[in-house]
């Protein structure tokens, strides 16, 4: 069963744009909300996926105290983190949280919707206007370009210092 | 798969639907150009050229930018194309996260069948 099952093809990643402001991605897994949910939620498993290497960096750590009220910190490189606190932390089924890097960070909700043994995930990202939206969704997504810059900067001052 | 906002299609295609939109959309790709400017070259008055220009403006199509007296009008940073493109990074950003939770998911479902056995025997 398990292994038909995981033949089957991939579940379809959806973007939709809401408003000028909100973003939804959804996805459906394989698993009962509970278990999705405790790879959002423990903090060595959400390192294992939030950071792919198809983004062609690493994560350096990442702190989190997941529960309501509770913050977290992604840190890529010394200078370069994510940060924000939780609104929400609701068992198997919710998560809100801020991303108070920049005054252009939006709230995270993530919804997890049981049916069948499968797993809805809503993704809904909230902007503080039209163009913090367009300047940030994925900024993480960036940042291997963002540091190949500052890797061909630092290398001009050495050569420029050399 | 990349889904986008039907008001916003809506808007970019009527907005497209005209063959003067068109024209004017074609003439800012050569360059910026004044609201008096395209009047005057699609032999247009100043009030029906500014009312074509809005709607270009409300679709994303059009940016402009008024200074001093002058209204100067551009292309969209938001054109259709533009926004695909950035959509669909976005998009692929969570798509390679949420293979990677895929997997960390089954590896929770394997070890709980496990522990369940264990837990039974």
């Amino acid at each position: 069963m398990d292994a038909r099952r995981e033949s089957e093809p991939k579940h379809p990643t959806t973007v939709e744009r809401k408003s000028e402001r909100e973003l939804v991605v959804t996805r459906m897994f394989n698993a009962p909300a509970r278990l999705v949910f405790e790879a959002w939620t423990k903090p060595e498993l959400f390192q294992r996926w939030w950071v792919p290497k198809s983004m062609g960096m690493t994560l350096q750590s990442f702190e989190a105290d997941i529960r309501t009220g509770g913050t977290y910190r992604l840190t890529f490189a010394p200078d370069v983190a994510f940060f924000g606190k939780y609104l929400e932390v609701t068992p198997h089924s919710r998560l809100v949280w801020t991303n108070e890097e920049s005054d252009a960070g939006a709230v995270t909700t993530v919804t997890f919707e049981e049916k069948a043994g499968k797993t809805l995930l809503t993704l809904h990202e909230l902007y503080p206007s039209k163009e913090a939206l367009e300047q940030n969704a994925g900024a993480e997504e960036g940042l291997p370009e963002q540091f190949e810059q500052l890797d061909e900067l630092l290398g001009t001052l050495g050569a420029r210092v050399a | 798969m990349v889904q986008y906002s039907r008001a916003r299609l809506d808007a970019s295609f009527a907005a497209l639907s005209d063959t003067t939109r068109r024209g004017v959309l074609e003439q800012l790709g050569r360059g910026d150009a004044s609201i008096t400017d395209l009047a005057a070259k699609f032999r247009m008055t100043l009030t029906g050229m500014k009312k074509h220009v809005g709607v270009l403006e409300r679709a994303g199509l059009v940016a402009t930018e008024k200074v001093g007296r002058v209204r100067t009008c551009k292309l969209g940073r938001d054109g259709l194309e533009e926004e695909a493109a950035w959509i669909e990074r976005y998009r692929q950003l969570w798509d390679g996260r949420f293979d990677e939770l895929d997997k960390v998911v089954e590896d929770l479902k394997r070890k709980e069948k496990t522990d369940g056995c264990k837990k039974r025997e």
